[in-house]
């Protein structure tokens, strides 16, 4: 049987949803049988590869390098997950969203005890910021989603499970919970 | 106290006259979810999830305000009605900023709870994310308008059990907020006794105890269980 | 006051009327008034004063005579002439009238309307018999037209059951907007039992660019006062309230004046024209809020708490003002009253269609030749309304749909021209009658953006009680405001309709369940022009900006941006 080709992509998060993942421990030397990890911040891939069979995205689209990934995560895998709280609802990613994406910039890089990194007011070192942090499912099509901030290992053991054994991914009330 | 008998999800069940359809489906263990209703506190049919589908009224009736009839045909989960309240909690969700993983009150959370309940994992409506203050004035207790669904548990306890009246509502529509003492911040209110009723009710982590920190605020409502059941029953004309 | 001394009121005013040579009817209106007829008195008054105030000279201001664009309006009355009336009279042609007639010669044909006006003639005028006829101030002049002759029948000739079973036999509904049948109504209240029992008049008059009710109770404030003591009587009141909204402080005032002239004429107060009835009226002002016009919001904030409404039953027929059994109808409606009693009940009711019957007055505006305000029967086409009174669209554009019923209506299209006018078939079309806002539209209005205007009031005057209506308002405006301006997906677009149909359903007061009308009837009629803005981002109209991008246009656009950044050999 040929392997599930897994990847992973940490948008506007913490990596903090990736952290749970490592969290579900030995289990992980069981998936790694059934599992090809093909991309993501654990694997050392430049590229986002063809032919996905799940990808779990981390983090919400919060500027237009997460854009222009997470369109092509979308062109190139079967199932697409939103992997935690900042995918699903934008949660702390999201709260800049009161401000205006200007202010925010003046606020941080130059009123602010900071300042703007070399150039980077031409917008070519840092990725332009979106008007407004969106959950993914706003930008593209999601096919499942696993709440949690972060999602306890469980609920991730379960989506890819259910992945592997070619049903959908539906998690149960107690692992449907945001927070 | 007379008798009437309704059907409620095809089984017949007999009531008292005064009592609500949700009074009587929860008695009988058919559950309907509620987010504005307290037990005891007068009903005001904001949230409209308890509304449930009844036989001959061209649109869905609250359960909780809706007094039961004789002859009633009541049904309370249908495809339609599961949709509906996934909506209306949605819309809840969507409208302030309920960022659950920064929350005082995760996983204690009345709001967090129905969303799971009713299967949602995601919003489909877009979040306002409206800027909206704390008030973090009164000693003991601190207000975030952020998680706030309007339930006005709050604002109908502390009038008609503490007597106090101090909260009370403000602007209209998507601009409304809980206010202390006709908008003073809730640290100069003179009306607040400080007894944390509203605190206790709130479903939310809009009103809790000052120091709890992420997913430490538990309520505790046992101290109002005996003031409220009799309140309950009062209004149905009987006592305790 | 009894009933002869009223009879011979009417009698020498109107004798004193007939002898005159010449009465001039200014319209005082406000939209009159806005274009300038205070100054037109004014220099008649200065004539009048330079001839002596002569007794058989009378000049009058006037409540809205109806065609409100075309002020301000004069109307010349001669005995054994047929009246005449200029429109965009200024003070120099109001003098020129005044002199040429006075010296029996021809009178100026500049902006003279035609004899034979399809304005005018089309019209049945019930409601607004005296309006733009009568000094809205005298209560002699109102009395002269057969005022309180209706109330003297009801309390001199009939019980209060037969007076109910009048209403009922009318066939009178609600003009509020409900359309719930008046005579059943009153029965019910007349059968609830309790300490005391209470009339309500709504004049709240919320719905944008509705003026029906505020041109009514300022132009005939009497009327209304007497419909609400036949309906004091009819149910057993010794209590009404007007409720007036805030921005309405002519109307409320010319009310209060009205109120205190039949007092003192024993015409309201206690024992009514000699009988045994007492009945008092007070006005309550409200504070500006779309929602406090819903029967519930109202009671709530006669009864000074907040305007917000609560769940019915009970019904305020059951439970309105401190809980007692309340009368609740709208000013329109209580202005039919004495109608129904002075030409009977049965005449009343020979005006309609199907089960609307008698008169309703409308606000016809937007792209009509003549705005203004109108009444016609009950089931009139509403191409009649469209072509023939209002003149047909103006600058000559092209019918594209009317909209009633504001922001709980909906809008008539093209194809539908020929609907007769009434409850029923109105809503069979998706829109409601309403209170009487009618709004003509040509095809320069994009539908979606019309939508996008009504919801936008709603969610401004949501009360904030009930989820769906606080939340869904603000959005389906933010769904509606992708669409028009270019950045919506076809996913916004099922979303748009899942939520309209939820609101509907789940709203708890008629506010939130009537305010995806606009939205559900435009996408059942221009289907095709939301699909143009969705999915050729292209706004038929031309209204809409459709300046900005949906995503993954936008995500596009950018990454074209970025590698034509790289292309360059720019670090990204
Ligand atoms: C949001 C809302 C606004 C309303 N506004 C008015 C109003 O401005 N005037 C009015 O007469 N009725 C209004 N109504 C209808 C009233 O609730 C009530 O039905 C009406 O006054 C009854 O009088 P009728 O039977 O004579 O129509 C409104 C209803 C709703 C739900
Ligand atoms: S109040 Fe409830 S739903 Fe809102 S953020 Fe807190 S835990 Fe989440
Ligand atoms: S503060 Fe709490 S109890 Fe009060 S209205 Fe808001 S959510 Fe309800
Ligand atoms: S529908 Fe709107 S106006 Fe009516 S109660 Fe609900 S929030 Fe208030
Ligand atoms: S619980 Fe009934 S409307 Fe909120
Ligand atoms: S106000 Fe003068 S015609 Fe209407």
């Amino acid at each position: 049987m040929s392997k599930l080709r897994l990847a992973t992509a940490w948008l506007g998060g913490c990596s903090g949803c990736h952290m749970s993942l490592l969290d579900l421990g030995e289990l992980l030397v069981g998936l790694a049988d059934r599992i090809d990890l093909v991309y993501g911040p654990l694997v050392d891939a430049k590229q986002f590869p063809e032919q996905v069979d799940l990808a779990l995205i981390e983090g919400a689209v919060a500027n237009l390098e997460n854009l222009e990934l997470l369109q092509q995560i979308r062109r190139n895998s079967r199932l697409l997950v939103s992997f935690g709280d900042c995918a699903i609802t934008g949660n702390v990613t999201s709260l800049r969203n009161i401000f205006k994406v200007d202010d925010l910039l003046t606020g941080v890089y130059q009123a602010g005890p900071g300042s703007l990194p070399r150039s980077g007011e031409d917008g070519h070192v840092l990725p332009e910021l979106l008007p407004r942090v969106l959950p993914l499912h706003q930008v593209v099509e999601v096919d499942a989603f696993i709440p949690g901030c972060p999602p306890d290992p469980d609920r991730i053991l379960a989506a890819i499970t259910a992945a592997l054994n070619g049903e959908p991914i539906q998690l149960s009330e107690e692992m449907r919970t945001f927070g | 106290m007379p008798a009437i008998t309704l059907t409620i999800n095809n089984e017949l069940f007999s009531a008292r006259k005064e009592q609500t359809i949700l009074e009587i489906a929860r008695e009988h263990g058919i559950d309907i979810p509620t987010l504005c209703h307290f037990e005891g506190l007068e009903a005001m049919g904001g949230c409209r999830l308890c509304l449930v589908e009844l036989q001959g009224s061209p649109r869905p009736v609250p359960a909780c305000i809706t007094k039961a009839a004789e002859g009633m045909v009541i049904t309370t989960s249908s495809d339609k009605l599961i949709e509906y309240r996934k909506m209306l909690v949605e819309l809840l969700l969507a409208e302030r900023t309920h960022t659950c993983s920064i929350c005082v009150q995760n996983n204690n959370c009345e709001l967090q709870t129905l969303a799971a309940k009713l299967g949602i994992d995601h919003v489909r409506f877009d979040y306002l994310h409206q800027q909206l203050p704390m008030d973090a004035s009164r000693e003991r207790f601190a207000l975030d308008h952020n998680r706030c669904v309007l339930c006005l548990r709050c604002v109908r306890v502390c009038d008609a059990v503490e007597g106090a009246h101090t909260w009370d509502v403000r602007g209209r529509g998507s601009t409304s907020r809980i206010v202390a003492d006709l908008d003073r911040p809730w640290g100069n209110s003179t009306s607040c006794t400080d007894c944390g009723k509203c605190v206790q009710l709130c479903p939310t982590g809009a009103l809790y105890k000052k120091g709890a920190t992420v997913g430490e605020m538990k309520k505790e409502r046992s101290f109002l269980n005996r003031i409220l059941e009799r309140r309950r029953l009062a209004a149905q004309g009987r006592s305790l | 006051m009894n009933r002869g001394e009223l009879a011979e009121l009417a009698e020498a005013t109107l004798q004193k009327q007939q002898a005159c040579r010449l009465r001039l009817l200014v319209c005082c209106g406000t939209p009159c008034v806005a274009a300038g007829a205070e100054a037109v008195v004014a220099a008649l008054r200065e004539q009048l004063t330079g001839l002596g105030n002569l007794a058989d000279l009378e000049l009058v201001s006037t409540g809205c005579q109806g065609p409100c664009s075309r002020g301000p309006l004069l109307t010349v009355l001669q005995p054994g002439q047929p009246e005449q009336v200029w429109e965009k009279v200024t003070p120099e042609l109001a003098c020129t009238v005044l002199n040429t007639a006075l010296q029996q010669q021809h009178l100026p044909e500049q902006n003279l309307l035609p004899q034979d006006w399809p304005f005018f003639n089309r019209q049945t005028r019930l409601v607004l018999a005296n309006s733009g006829r009568i000094d809205p101030e005298s209560l002699e002049q109102y009395i002269a037209r057969g005022g309180y002759e209706s109330l003297a029948q009801a309390l001199h000739e009939m019980t209060p059951d037969d007076v109910c079973d009048g209403v009922v036999q009318s066939g009178l509904r609600g003009r509020g907007g409900g359309g719930y049948p008046t005579g059943l109504k009153w029965q019910l209240v007349r059968k609830s039992s309790g300490s005391r029992k209470f009339v309500v008049a709504n004049g709240d008059e919320g719905d944008p660019g509705a003026y029906m009710d505020r041109s009514l109770m300022e132009s005939d404030p009497h009327r209304i006062l007497e419909g609400i003591a036949i309906a004091g009587y009819a149910i057993g009141a010794d209590q009404g309230y007007i409720y007036v909204r805030g921005e309405y402080p002519v109307a409320a005032q010319r009310l209060r004046k009205a109120i205190k002239d039949a007092e003192r004429a024993g015409l309201l107060g206690s024992r009514v024209l000699d009988s045994s009835f007492s009945f008092r009226i007070d006005i309550r002002i409200g504070a500006g809020a779309f929602v406090c016009g819903e029967e519930t919001a109202l009671l709530g904030s006669i009864m000074g708490r907040r305007g917000q409404p609560r769940i019915r039953p009970p019904y305020p027929a059951e439970a309105g003002l401190w809980g007692c059994p309340t009368l609740i109808n709208n000013v329109e409606t209580f202005g039919n009253i004495p109608s129904i009693f002075s030409i009977g009940p049965q005449a009343f009711s020979a005006y309609g269609n199907g089960k609307s019957r008698g008169t309703k007055v409308f606000a016809l505006c937007g792209e009509v030749v003549n705005n203004g305000l109108i009444e016609v029967p009950m089931g009139i086409p509403l191409r009649e309304i469209v072509y023939e009174i209002g003149g047909g669209l103006a600058n000559g554009a092209t019918f594209k749909a009317a909209q009633t019923g504001g922001p709980s209506g909906g809008c008539i299209p093209a194809e539908k021209l020929d609907t007769p006018v009434d409850y029923e078939n109105l809503q069979a079309l998706g829109s409601i009658m309403g209170s009487g806002g009618l709004i003509v539209m040509g095809e320069q209005s994009c539908m979606v953006d019309v939508a996008r205007f009504f919801m936008e009031f709603c969610l401004d005057e949501s009360c904030g009680k009930c989820v769906p209506c606080r939340t869904g308002t603000v959005e389906i405006y933010r769904l509606l405001s992708r669409i028009c301006n270019g950045s919506a997906s076809q996913r916004d677009l099922q979303t748009l309709e899942q939520l309209c149909v939820m609101m509907k359903d789940t709203s708890l007061c008629g506010l939130g369940a009537a305010a995806p009308n606009p939205v559900l009837s435009t996408l059942r009629w221009f289907r095709q022009e939301y699909e143009a803005h969705v999915k050729d981002r292209r706004c038929p109209a031309g209204v809409c900006s459709m300046n900005e991008l949906p995503l993954h246009l936008l995500g596009e656009q950018l990454l074209q941006r970025i590698s034509a950044l790289r292309c360059d050999g720019e670090e990204y």
